[in-house]
């Protein structure tokens, strides 16, 4: 088939060539992931769809209780909002830890969750913070929460001529915060080992109203930690400790160059203690 | 297979080129724009060589389809000297032996002035982060940093 470059300045376009095409057409965001999959040969789509012709994709609106990013706008863009920053801290601790400074200027939230990697960095810290992402397709549009669109390695819940529009997050209620943490082996340039989202919420006496936990690079897909033993108590060691305990049991790690089983399951908890200690100490500033 | 036509700005002027569909930018303005300045170390992204601006913003030119360049400005390291006059950072550069074999150095010249443009007075770590996308086999890094720093002094002089 021959190859093409498109352009479409609407969604409808946009899925309209998706779907006309099918598997020979491919999405093309910021291309970090997808252009460095086509050099490698590991993908050979013949229409390139380029989405950041959509409006709608590149926008991005603080509103009164939601805030609303478009899929395809790029993290070098979302890191010079101030306000999105103060708001969302952990969010973009995520998105700034993608690549250099040269990927940041093309990376976009969308890309990073379409492609797919259980190590990408912004699933984690989107599913705590608890993301919507709204997805347009032949059949109109519909929602999914961040957990419910990454259903493996590789693998979304999007299907044939379906795009990721935008990501969709409600403000933090009083005295809530997010914060994610990844280790790597070095401070830049390296894909997670373990990464860990955390959000808080506390009550106006500083105990624990509710608190999230999402690894990732240690499962098939972004993994939630169950933290209901938090909730009522201070948010101490102790707690910190049980918490860390529940990461490492709930961590599904595989072994590979970057660590083994046992070592990730330790960093897991490691991470997760520290990345809730920070969005508790967030929420309370927020007070 | 037709050719694309992409109608660009590339430092600060007009220009036409034909590619195919999926070329990259890179390959774009050596091969077809005749700029052999930006330079390919990887083509994955990794190691900044390729770095250009679009638009201002710092990317790599390996991971831009060229054919999304039209209606867009790209500088590159050739847009980077006025005439005869080198920018602060290629001139601080050369005083402290910032390269060697130079494979890297366009890449640097742009990355580092895309910082400079806008934080005059970073750090020594904001430069190290800032150029942890640009890779260098040969110098240690050391003398690119400090000639960053003292170029960010002289601008600011
Ligand atoms: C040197 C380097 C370092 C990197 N470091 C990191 C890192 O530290 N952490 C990390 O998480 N990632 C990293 N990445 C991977 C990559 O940069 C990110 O995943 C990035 O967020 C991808 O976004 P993109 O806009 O470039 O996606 P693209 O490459 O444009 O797209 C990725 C995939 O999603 C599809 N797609 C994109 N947008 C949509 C949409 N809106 N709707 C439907 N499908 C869509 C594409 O078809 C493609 O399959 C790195 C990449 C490189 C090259
Ligand atoms: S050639 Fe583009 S980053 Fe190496
Ligand atoms: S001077 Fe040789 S790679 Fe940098």
């Amino acid at each position: 088939m021959q190859r093409s470059f498109e352009r479409p300045q609407t969604l409808e376009q946009a899925i309209g060539l998706l779907e006309k095409h099918g598997d020979a057409a491919r999405p093309l965001a910021g291309g970090t992931d997808l252009l460095v999959q086509m050099r490698a040969g590991l993908l050979r789509p013949a229409v390139l769809v380029d989405l950041k012709g959509i409006e709608e994709l590149m926008s991005l609106e603080l509103g009164a209780d939601e805030v609303v990013i478009g899929a395809a706008h790029s993290t070098a863009s979302l890191r010079e909002n101030a306000d999105l920053v103060a708001l969302f801290p952990g969010l973009l601790e995520a998105a700034e830890l993608i690549g250099s400074e040269q990927i940041q200027g093309r990376a976009s939230l969308g890309g990073n969750l379409c492609n797919g990697s259980p190590a990408a960095d912004t699933g984690p810290a989107l599913a705590v913070v608890q993301a919507v992402c709204e997805i347009a397709g032949p059949n109109g549009r519909r929602t999914l929460p961040v957990a419910e669109f990454l259903t493996g390695p590789g693998a979304t819940a999007l299907g044939v001529g379906e795009i990721l529009v935008s990501l969709r997050i409600s403000r933090p209620p009083a005295r809530a915060a997010d914060a994610y943490l990844r280790f790597i082996p070095r401070t830049e340039m390296d894909i997670a080992v373990v990464g860990a989202g955390a959000w808080v919420r506390l009550e106006a006496d500083g105990s624990c109203a509710e608190a999230r936990l999402s690894l990732g690079a240690v499962g098939p897909t972004v993994l939630p930690v169950a933290l209901d033993a938090l909730v009522g108590g201070p948010i101490d060691d102790a707690a910190l400790a049980t918490a860390g305990e529940a990461a490492s049991a709930a961590a599904r790690p595989i072994d590979d160059k970057r660590g083994t089983i046992a070592y990730r399951r330790q960093v897991s908890g490691v991470l997760a203690r520290r990345a809730l200690r920070i969005a508790a100490d967030r929420a309370a500033q927020r007070s | 297979m037709s050719k694309l036509h992409v109608e660009t700005i590339i430092n600060g002027e007009p220009v036409e080129f034909l590619c195919e569909p999926h070329t990259s930018l890179l390959d774009a303005l050596r091969n077809e724009v005749g700029l052999t300045g930006t330079k390919e170390g990887c083509a994955t992204g990794d190691c900044g060589a390729c770095s250009v601006t679009l638009d201002g913003r710092l990317v790599c030119s390996c991971l831009v389809v060229a054919a999304e360049v039209a209606g867009h400005e790209v500088t590159t390291v050739e847009g980077v000297a006025e005439a005869e006059q080198l920018h602060p950072v290629q001139q601080k550069l050369l005083e402290h032996a910032g390269l060697q074999c130079g494979i890297c150095t366009p890449g640097f010249v742009v990355a580092a002035k895309a910082l400079l443009d806008r934080t005059p007075d970073p750090s020594e770590t904001e430069v190290r982060y800032w150029l942890a996308g640009n890779l260098c086999r040969c110098t240690g890094y050391d003398k690119i940093v400090r000639a960053v720093l003292d170029a960010a002094a002289e601008l600011r002089a």
